[in-house]
């Protein structure tokens, strides 16, 4: 029999990267919020690599934090390695990334919950919705404990209808041992969400005893560490190594000779994987002509000995696994501790989501994270966290919280999602996005923090900072530009720098714009120059040298704008629109575009649909007015 | 949305008066880019000067020029109208110069479109204004398909193939700095820019676009030898260009004359007489005449009507037969021994005509044919076909122009990313013209060409 176990404003089932920003943003927005997990142990875990970052992936970290989340806080804490990736290239595109402790990351992350206030954390397993009349009232345990709430978030990650497959076996599990959760799949079914099959995969763990470090390449964080977070002006840690390796032919031989024992061929996995992240035995069968598949060796944190294969995910039976591991160099007498597998799980079809992420079935009932079809523990976080924001507006009466996709890479990642769709576990890129030069990793705080601290997210603190560092940069380019110096007091500087003489004198200001020169090398001709923070002198760089580019991408986002800002009202009826093509109608009245901009985006809708929409809107006002 | 827009608002081919009409925020700016007597112009009223191309500072034509201030005009925006001699030549490069200056080339309906939406046009009308965007965007589509069919489409489909791989080498590249793949050498990724850039500039110049804007449609005279080609020609052009003698084989190379028939502008081709011939300079010519009515945008068949059909008749008949044809009964003076049902066999259903070049019989009438063809569209003339071109050729200068950028991008060693945006400006403009849809299809390029793992 059921009985009552509480009220809430917002029940958050999943304690993941999702789950973990989706409770923490609404218990910080001051809501009573229930964050639901099968397993306390299991917060915030990495059940596959144990990085945080990377290309676009970084992006996502540092909006994140803009906002007011805590995955870049929690990475700060624990990282065992740090790297600004792509650093040779431009601005926009130097990511972070970072090795973290898994351990560690888990136990900072799962000590924050706790810490919160509004915030309750309790182990279960929820196996049922609570709905009437298309919305959601609460969720119901398998204890039968029923919690109601005003808001429900779905952020289970892989577990729903987990199974893994290892050779020629298969199970149901959810990721990394843990149980999987079978019945809450069956209820989002009964209550008439999209579901659909989806595939991942991961590689083994191996001791870092086995292992021989003299055949592999080490590879060592950076000698000056750059936080993730905007709060964080300065880290110091003693950090630990990675190792390269390559497989051989033998390793290829091994594998294509027991292609027959793979669960991904045998047929039994029905679910899509990820293209940017195939098997290693998807890799030799497609790339048969690639002589060697580079792996990275990560150590899993500082209180283990296990190490990560990176990029040697595979489905193949153990005896195989460790027969082609041990073929590679450094790893010829390695000992596994956790066998690679694939894992197969339901995720929803994001298609049926707003931009809010909230269901178009079902008021009032969010989805974020893996089960919306992306793939990454920084993709899950950032739906995570707007999907806690935007449960809280929705109760609170307010309008939605959407990011767009000149504002940041969360925008692009949930517009991807929800108007775009996805057939593979999806993952961010900086090439998916329009307005790259925009939205750079260093100045994600001055694209969200305001947005974010309107909300009250963004703590006081963080704005404070905020503010006095936009207030120095501003001060600083505005005294370059009035600083003139003349060709005679700069001709041995500029010869050492390696730059042309000047003719006239000159600002500073456009005198720095010269790729050959940098901020601080101005300190030889410039006895003003204030001390700046190494992110101060960045952020102050990238706005000078590339004021022209900029210039242009922010006049494109001019223009995106317009459209964006042409709203479509929720309750219109394209079925009914003559002069639309059929396809459009459909298309349009499944996915039900908040404004022109997103309609414009959705494949099968052309140009003069979106005329003939206009069109249409346009005579609705009228005909209101 | 709120791009100054442009086009040519009279019909094309009318005598008299023709007008290029500018609508949006940006048309007096561009107005007093071309304009020589800017400081004259006044709401609502007209005023007289001329107009110059910026880049070369030319007077294209006299004009009267009318501005009329947002909101009290008919799309509700800024309007420019500009007046001027109703030729072809003069209008289409007086479009040209405002798409130059930053406009853009208006949709069909697109004025009427933004009068609607800033509530100039009745609420009644509403069906008709989404009829016409439904009426244009379908005739529009065929003309685009029919006109891609050709070298033109497949060549820009090259191009932005080669596009896609320098797209797909700068995606890997940035988006995977951890894997094992080969760095862009940025003297590599320069010299391919500029290759694609020559590419684009030779269409540029070459492409069927550019030759009808500047020029207009091509008309080629063909026959064999001595029935009338030259006196054809002369009689169009009312002057003695080409030599005429009664001995075949006198016009030994192909005559080409720019002119002008009832205001259509016209390429005039004579072509050598089409004979068997051991004459070497005579085979040239022959040569050349083959190539030209390849081209041709209509073929003016001349035969003697006073001759039964000779062999050489069966020859040009033969390789003509599908093409754009208007077959003339030449001296029609003589008794007819021409087998015109032999002619209708071969060649299908064409228009046949009977003329004299000796008493200018059937002339007048043949320009009549001419101008109802290109009234019609039965020509490359066709309304739509031009708009259509002229955003190509509009698109390929754009696109050209980003190539520029990005070449003098790495000149000045600016970072990857910032190279990759002129680059894919360029592959959109492109995938504009061929009418594809944006799509992933880079990142799939990456993720078929490339193993890439996490």
């Amino acid at each position: 029999m059921n009985y009552e176990m509480g009220k809430y404003d917002v029940i958050v089932v999943g304690a993941g990267h999702a789950g973990c920003e989706a409770a923490l943003a609404s218990a910080r927005m001051g809501k009573k919020t229930l964050l639901a997990a099968i397993n306390l142990e299991s917060i915030a875990m990495m059940p596959c690599n144990p990085s945080i970052g990377g290309t676009g992936k970084g992006h996502l970290v540092r909006e994140i934090d803009a906002l007011g989340g805590e995955m870049a806080i929690n990475i700060d804490k624990t990282f065992i390695q740090s790297k600004m990736l792509n650093t040779r290239k431009g601005p926009a595109v130097h990511s972070l990334r970072c090795q973290a402790d898994k351990e560690e990351y888990h136990r900072e992350m799962k000590k924050t919950i706790e810490r919160t206030e509004n915030l309750t954390l309790r182990q279960m397993e929820i196996v049922d919705l609570i709905v009437e009349e298309n919305s959601i009232l609460g969720v119901v345990s398998v204890t039968n404990a029923v919690y109601k709430a005003k808001a429900v978030i779905i952020a289970t990650g892989t577990f729903l209808n987990g199974k893994i497959f290892i050779g020629e076996s298969s199970f149901t599990s959810g990721p990394n041992g843990l149980a999987p959760s079978l019945k809450l799949a069956e209820s989002l079914k009964k209550h008439g969400i999209e579901m659909r099959r989806f595939k991942t995969g991961t590689p083994a763990r191996v001791l870092a005893s086995s292992l021989n470090y003299e055949n592999m390449q080490e590879e060592i964080g950076d000698a000056e560490i750059v936080p993730f977070s905007f709060l964080n002006d300065h880290l110091e840690k003693n950090q630990v190594s990675c190792w390269l390796t390559y497989t051989n032919e033998k390793t290829h031989e091994i594998i294509r000779n027991n292609f027959n024992r793979s669960a991904l061929f045998g047929g039994e996995i029905e679910g899509i994987g990820p293209r940017y992240c195939p098997s290693i035995e998807d890799k030799v069968n497609r790339f048969s002509d690639k002589e060697r598949h580079q792996t990275f060796i990560e150590p899993e944190g500082l209180s283990t000995d296990e190490m990560y294969v990176q990029g040697m995910s595979s489905s193949l039976p153990e005896d195989v696994q460790e027969a082609f591991y041990r073929t590679i160099p450094g790893l010829e007498n390695l000992v596994i501790t956790r066998p690679a597998y694939a894992i197969e799980y339901d995720s929803v079809n994001p298609l049926t989501l707003k931009m809010n992420l909230e269901s178009r079935k079902i008021e009032n009932l969010f989805f974020a994270g893996q089960i919306n079809g992306s793939s990454g523990y920084e993709e899950a976080a950032a739906q995570g966290l707007m999907a806690g924001i935007n449960a809280v507006l929705k109760i609170e009466g307010k309008e939605p919280f959407i990011i767009d996709r000149s504002q940041g890479y969360i925008g692009v990642l949930i517009d991807d999602l929800v108007i775009k769709g996805t057939n593979e576990p999806y993952r961010i890129m900086t090439s998916r996005a329009e307005y790259r030069l925009i939205l750079r990793q260093d100045n994600a705080d001055i694209r969200l923090t305001e947005l974010s601290y309107k909300l009250g997210l963004a703590s006081k603190e963080r704005y404070d900072k905020f503010m006095a560092k936009q207030e120095k940069i501003k001060d600083e380019i505005e005294r370059l530009k009035k600083k003139e110096v003349y060709p005679g007091d700069v001709k041995d500087y500029l010869e050492e720098m390696n730059t042309s003489p000047l003719k006239n004198k000159i600002s500073l200001f456009e005198l720095l714009k010269r790729p050959e020169l940098t901020y601080s090398s101005l300190e030889r001709i410039d006895d003003e120059m204030p001390k700046l923070a190494q992110h101060e002198i960045t952020q102050l760089e990238v706005q000078i040298k590339y004021e022209g580019y900029i210039g242009k991408q922010l006049a494109q986002i001019e223009k995106f704008k317009r459209l964006e800002k042409k709203q479509i009202p929720e309750g219109i009826n394209y079925l009914e629109i003559d002069g639309l093509r059929i396809e459009a109608r459909q298309k349009l009245d499944a996915i039900r575009p908040m404004s022109i901009g997103q309609a414009s985006r959705i494949s099968g809708v052309s140009p003069a649909d979106i005329n003939v929409l206009l069109i249409y809107l346009e005579k609705c006002r009228r005909e209101n007015v | 949305m709120n791009d100054t827009i442009s086009a040519i608002s009279t019909a094309y081919g009318e005598g008299g008066i023709g007008i290029v009409r500018m609508s949006g925020s940006r048309s007096y700016e561009i107005l007093s880019d071309i304009f020589d007597n800017i400081d004259k112009v006044e709401n609502r009223k007209l005023t007289y000067g001329h107009i110059r191309d910026p880049r070369d500072g030319r007077t294209v034509d006299e004009v009267l020029v009318a501005y009329m201030k947002a909101p009290h005009t008919y799309t509700g925006e800024d309007v420019v109208e500009i007046n001027c001699h109703g030729s072809m030549v003069a209008l289409r490069k007086i479009l040209d110069i405002t798409l130059k200056e930053g406009a853009s080339l208006a949709e069909k309906g697109e004025f009427t479109k933004r009068a609607f939406l800033n509530g100039k046009i009745d609420l009644s009308q509403a069906e008709a204004v989404i009829d016409l965007i439904k009426a244009s965007s379908s005739s529009g589509y065929d003309v685009a398909l029919s006109q891609l069919d050709g070298s033109f489409g497949k060549n820009i489909s090259e191009i932005r193939q080669k596009l896609v791989d320098i797209l797909v080498d700068i995606t890997v590249n940035i988006d995977y700095p951890d894997e094992d793949i080969e760095e862009i050498v940025y003297e590599n990724l320069r010299e391919n820019i500029f290759k694609i850039k020559e590419d684009i500039d030779y269409l540029i110049s070459t492409s069927n676009t550019g030759r009808i804007l500047k020029d207009g449609i091509k008309i080629a005279i063909i026959g064999k030898p001595n029935v009338g080609k030259s006196s054809l020609m002369n009689r169009l052009l009312m002057e003695n260009r080409a030599i005429v003698t009664d001995i075949p084989g006198t016009t030994r190379d192909v005559i080409q004359e720019n002119m002008m028939i009832r205001n259509i502008p016209v390429i005039l081709i004579d072509t050598a007489g089409i004979r068997e011939t051991d004459d070497k300079i005579e085979k040239i010519g022959i040569e050349k005449s083959k190539e030209t009515f390849n081209d041709a945008d209509l073929i003016l068949f001349l035969l003697n009507s006073g001759d039964v059909i000779a062999d050489e008749d069966y020859s040009i008949m033969n390789r003509v037969a599908n093409k754009n044809v208007l077959v003339l009964l030449n001296k029609s003076d003589m008794d007819r021994k021409i087998e015109t049902d032999r002619i209708k066999e071969i060649l299908g259903d064409k228009t046949f005509l009977d003329t004299s070049m000796e008493t200018g019989q059937g002339v007048e009438e043949l320009k009549d044919i001419i101008e109802k063809m290109v009234y019609k569209g039965n020509l490359k003339q066709d309304n739509s076909l031009i708009v259509t071109n002229v955003r190509h050729l509009n698109l390929l200068r754009d696109a050209s122009a980003f190539l520029e950028d990005s070449l003098k991008s790495i000149d000045s060693n600016q970072p990857l990313e910032f190279i990759e945006i002129d680059v894919k400006n360029t592959y959109d403009d492109l995938g504009a013209i061929l009418g594809e849809e944006v799509g992933d299809d880079i990142l799939n390029e990456v993720f078929s060409r490339f193993c890439l793992g996490k």
